[in-house]
């Protein structure tokens, strides 16, 4: 009797301690995974409701006359000043992603400053109408053009409420590799969707508005609500730009 | 015994004639060439911008297309609502809805930014969209007049040819609501927003298209040596009036609605008052030359008797359609999107300005083009097939025809009866 508890003690002690040295060798490249899974997805997954990616700016913060978003996100997505395209378009006809709206108070007459682009609308306007669905919505909540089937109708730019699309109306030649565009499509911010799935967990427009020490646009998961977004936003009161049409864009607003 | 109308072929030798066909011919090529340097190029040789995403060829398309629907009425007043003096205008009413229809799609893809890839609008479809409707009903209008005609033209099918124009009809009034809420769904506009604009536009459509049809029907029979009778062109002239009121009445509550709401009274102030060209357009093109012009003219006492004045208020209709498309197309799309109320905005991309547009001399090509189509498909068609009475003679059309004598009589009697 007593040797055979002996030898169940024994048992139960090297089954625990294979246990716990098994995940202490294991534990850390779990973690690495778990922290990484948040951003970057493996290849072979496909994009889930698990996110939904969005952004939140604060124009209070946003600084009169800084362009360091616009800039930043024509470089990293190859258009404007980020590429030698567009040379024959006029400044009407060449694509804007991201701009910067100046807002005067008609009653009191301050100013402030926002950035507009694709504001990822949960319902967006622009993939119902699209006759081809080029226009469409990823599961994490970005709103894309699949440039293989844009017929370049123009239908989802006129029912755009944000004005957030653009129309190439030349050849292209000086492309990013990263961000496909091409002449007769229609295109817009793609919320940097190739860096987020490759995992920097942000964009180009809010990394460059942190470097320059603004820190106006904040980019995270809206559905995690631990992320710095999601917190900030349940803290702070934030608008959605043309709220009365119930679109939940996926990029708010502070400050307006 | 009363007499039977018979129908035929135009000969289609004269010079005149072949020169008719030429000029359409060289309109086409014209457009064809206009596109060539469109698609080559890109849109940038065009004037429209991302600001106005749609011009003046949309303008066009759109006009051809309601128009489309509206020339088929003449057909449908004869084998849906039994009218048996329409029914020999039948069958150039559908032929021209055809026609026009093909034309006016003509333009509408060749202005798409990527129109190599028109079959991916058929092979991928959206249901949700109002475009991804349309691809189905366009060429559900093809079929279904296409059948219409081939009914009425072999005479073992007669028979069916009221059910198959009432089908025809239906469809026709889809494919104008489908037109209209291209418009109409567009929530994010305040020149578009708004479900009346389906039922607008099939009002349009019935005057555009009767207006169409009307100088056509007197071209063709004057040019070919066809009697027209002076009750069935009177027939039509009083019914393009009463149109032209209808629309008349649409205009006025679309704006009336618009202009109750305060968020719209931007928008209204540009288009009725202070928009420039858009106003001028609105006021002269489409109110005055395309409404209160022509419809002094079909009733006034002595000018609605003259053929050449009945051919003025028609052209007006025509030209009026043009400038109501210019006005809603483009006008609302110049006018800045409400997207900060009780701010004034600014921005490099246009944000709170009215937005320009000039059109380039290849977007008018392309527009005329797709005229020219329609206008050669029709005349190409009556050389070689049956589609124009011998006669359109009043004796041989107007089941209360009376002999000179008695007209002012009968028409005394019209009136009183009406």
């Amino acid at each position: 009797m007593s040797e055979q508890k002996i030898d169940q003690y024994r048992r139960d002690f090297f089954t625990k301690a294979t246990t716990a040295a098994a995940t202490g060798a294991i534990a850390p490249g779990v973690m690495l995974m778990s922290v990484g899974q948040a951003q970057a997805r493996p290849l072979d997954e496909p994009v889930s409701n698990k996110n939904r990616w969005g952004l939140l700016v604060d124009s209070n913060k946003c600084s009169d006359g800084c362009n360091a978003c616009v800039t930043a996100c024509e470089t990293e997505n190859g258009w404007g000043s980020g590429s030698t395209d567009e040379q024959k378009s006029d400044p009407d006809q060449k694509a804007q992603w991201i701009r910067t709206v100046t807002l005067k108070n008609k009653l009191t007459g301050s100013e402030h400053q926002l950035p507009m682009m694709c504001q990822h609308c949960e319902e967006p306007p622009c993939t119902d109408v699209c006759p081809t669905g080029a226009s469409f919505k990823r599961a994490d909540g970005i709103v894309l053009v699949d440039k293989h089937i844009c017929i370049g109708c123009r239908y989802c730019m006129m029912a755009c409420p944000y004005k957030a699309r653009s129309f190439i109306h030349e050849e292209l030649n000086d492309q990013s590799p990263d961000v496909p565009r091409g002449k007769g499509t229609v295109e817009s911010c793609t919320l940097c969707v190739h860096k987020i799935d490759r995992g920097d967990g942000t964009t180009a427009c809010a990394e460059a508005c942190k470097k320059d020490g603004h820190q106006a646009i904040m980019f995270g998961d809206l559905n995690d609500p631990n992320s710095e977004i999601s917190i900030t936003m349940k803290k702070h009161a934030t608008t959605q730009i043309r709220a009365d049409l119930n679109l939940n864009t996926g990029v708010r607003y502070r400050g307006i | 015994m009363k007499p039977v109308v018979h129908y035929s072929a135009i000969e289609g030798r004269s010079i005149a004639y072949w020169g008719l066909l030429g000029t359409f011919g060289l309109f086409l090529l014209l457009g064809l060439g206009a596109v060539w340097v469109m698609e080559h190029n890109g849109h940038y040789v065009t004037g429209m911008n991302n600001q106005v995403i749609w011009g003046l060829p949309h303008v066009f398309a759109v006009f051809m297309i309601i128009a489309a629907s509206g020339i088929l009425n003449v057909a449908s007043i004869a084998s849906v609502f039994g009218k048996k003096m329409y029914k020999p205008l039948s069958r150039l009413s559908a032929l021209m809805a055809v026609a026009f229809l093909a034309g006016g799609l003509m333009v509408l893809m060749l202005d798409l930014g990527r129109p190599d890839r028109l079959v991916i609008a058929a092979t991928y479809l959206n249901p949700k969209s109002v475009f991804a409707w349309n691809i189905l009903l366009y060429p559900g209008f093809f079929g279904a007049v296409a059948v219409y005609i081939w009914f009425m033209m072999e005479r073992r099918m007669n028979k069916y040819s009221h059910q198959i124009g009432l089908f025809a009809f239906v469809w026709r009034l889809l494919l104008t609501t489908g037109t209209g809420s291209i418009f109409g769904f567009v929530v994010a506009r305040n020149g578009y927003d708004a479900s009346i604009l389906a039922p607008m536009f099939i009002i349009m459509s019935f005057g555009f298209g009767l207006a169409i049809y009307i100088l056509s029907l007197m071209a063709t029979c004057r040019w070919t040596g066809r009697e027209l009778g002076d009750s069935v062109l009177r027939q039509l002239k009083n019914l393009l009036g009463v149109f032209i009121a209808a629309m008349f009445y649409f205009i006025f509550v679309f704006h009336l609605t618009s202009l109750y709401g305060t968020e719209n009274h931007g928008f209204e102030n540009f288009i009725l008052a202070d928009g420039g060209m858009f106003t001028q357009l609105f006021w002269i093109g489409w109110v005055l030359i395309g409404l209160v012009l022509p419809i002094a003219i079909v009733y006034h006492p002595s000018m609605s008797k003259s053929r050449t004045w009945i051919g003025i208020a028609s052209a007006m209709v025509i030209i009026g359609g043009l400038a109501s498309m210019y006005v809603i197309i483009i006008g609302g799309q110049v006018y800045p999107m409400p997207l900060f109320p009780g701010f004034e905005v600014s921005s490099s991309f246009g944000d709170g300005t009215i937005a320009s547009y000039s059109p380039s001399i290849w977007e008018l090509g392309l527009g005329i083009g797709g005229i020219a189509l329609a206008l050669a498909m029709t005349t190409f068609a009556i050389k070689v097939l049956p589609f124009i009475p011998n006669s359109l003679s009043d004796e041989l059309m107007d089941p209360h025809y009376k002999p000179a004598e008695d007209v002012v009589e009968a028409d005394a009697a019209e009136t009183n009866a009406a």
